[in-house]
């Protein structure tokens, strides 16, 4: 549990300080050129299978990290990776879209972790019980509802940015 | 409303009777005041551990059915405040927020009350008791968000769509994740809800009115707000005119 916990934790700071850029970081000029050659679905998409390719990288990076210099507790590879993959994504897709609202406020930084730390959580919460079941070898069955919930979770938070992006993008 | 009409033949000009929707916060009333007596003095089955606190479930649970009720109604205004831009839909959409938050808090107030004497503490940690803290904290945050923009059209825009999403994200903290976990809160984790065997007949005459006259103060809390901040904010729209 500690290990699982541990874990998530680092990834969750290395994702939100490296995905808060998306939209924070971006200077005007930027912007306004994203706004002339691409429609916002395109835009939000895309910054979205970045974002959350990069997440993918950042914990797997993690987990070597962790195997090398703490040790390895994980007994189901397979279930562990699946559990990575999704948690990734939907904190990527959610924070993608929550750094976009963030970057049009003054203290956007602030602002970001505010914003973002309620609606993440459903995510973190699934993803440390997925990870805790493949670290103790549990029946693949137990992970079952939690893996189907986050795919649910992670389908929502991507629609729903799909259909609210355009509005934010036009201010 | 004509009851209206007949109370300001004896009272005139300063008649109290002449309110909008006049017979549905009338009915709220008189249903809240049943509930009180009903709820604090009627017979109720005798269980173990819980005893009279099950007298909890008329004030602690229609508070969450009114919350919900309140931020579906929030939720639908922001829709309709990004499809018309109008800014009536943006006050009603804040106001009604507030008014679940409102109605939030006492959710948890009363919860944890009930906690002391059932669980023997008021917050255990509870997956549905952590479940409702963040959401308050979901709302927190879109008042946050909505008074650190200072361009009024931009606040109301982007808050509308963080409402949505923060409603899209409230949905498994308090609906999925209690019911995969378990959980001593009624109704979770095995437990025996409210309406399985410990609901009686006698219960249920109460509890139902309960929600129902709940909701009906609830919504009246927020259309009031609703109309105050109406006033307010044209009042500081002439102040502006003035100023220039």
């Amino acid at each position: 549990m500690t290990w699982s916990a541990l874990f998530w934790l680092i990834i969750l700071f290395s994702i939100v300080n490296s995905v808060a850029k998306s939209f924070i970081g971006e200077r005007k000029g930027v912007m306004i050129y994203y706004y002339s050659v691409a429609s916002p679905q395109q835009i939000i998409v895309s910054k979205m299978i970045y974002n959350a390719a990069l997440c993918l990288l950042i914990s797997v990076l993690g987990y070597f990290l962790f195997s090398v210099l703490i040790f390895n507790p994980v007994q189901d590879t397979l279930y562990f990776f699946i559990g990575l993959i999704l948690g990734s994504m939907g904190l990527a897709i959610a924070l993608s879209f929550i750094s976009a609202i963030a970057a049009k406020a003054d203290n956007s930084n602030v602002l970001m972790a505010v914003l973002s730390f309620p609606v993440i959580l459903s995510v973190l919460i699934m993803a440390i019980r997925i990870t805790k079941n493949a670290l103790d070898g549990i029946d693949r069955a137990a992970s079952t509802d939690e893996i189907l919930n986050l795919l649910a979770i992670n389908c929502i938070a991507g629609a729903l940015g799909y259909i609210l992006f355009p509005y934010i993008w036009r201010s | 409303m004509r009851l209206g009409i007949y109370s300001s033949r004896i009272f005139g000009e300063a008649n109290p009777f002449a309110v909008k929707g006049l017979w549905w916060k009338l009915l709220g009333v008189v249903i809240l005041l049943f509930v009180f007596t009903g709820g604090l003095l009627f017979d109720v089955p005798r269980l173990d551990i819980v005893n009279e606190t099950i007298r909890g479930l008329y004030f602690h649970v229609p508070m969450w059915f009114t919350m919900i009720l309140l931020f579906i109604v929030s939720t639908i205004y922001s829709i309709k405040y990004l499809r018309s831009a109008s800014p009536d839909h943006d006050r009603v959409a804040v106001e009604f927020a507030h008014a679940g938050v409102c109605f939030g808090l006492l959710g948890i107030f009363t919860g944890m009350l009930w906690a002391n004497y059932a669980w023997g503490t008021p917050w255990h940690g509870d997956p549905k008791q952590n479940g409702s803290a963040i959401t308050t904290l979901v709302y927190l945050a879109y008042f946050v968000l909505r008074g650190s923009l200072s361009n009024k059209e931009q606040s109301a825009k982007l808050s509308a769509v963080y409402n949505i999403f923060a409603f899209a994200a409230m949905i498994p903290l308090i609906f999925i994740i209690p019911r995969m976990t378990d959980s001593m809160h009624p109704g979770n984790g095995g437990n025996p809800a409210f309406n399985m065997y410990d609901l009686d007949n006698g219960m249920k005459a109460i509890f139902y009115p309960a929600v129902i006259g709940w909701m009906l103060i609830g919504t009246w809390i927020a259309t009031l707000r609703v109309r105050t901040k109406k006033i307010n904010d044209t009042i500081q729209e002439l102040e502006d005119e003035k100023l220039q």
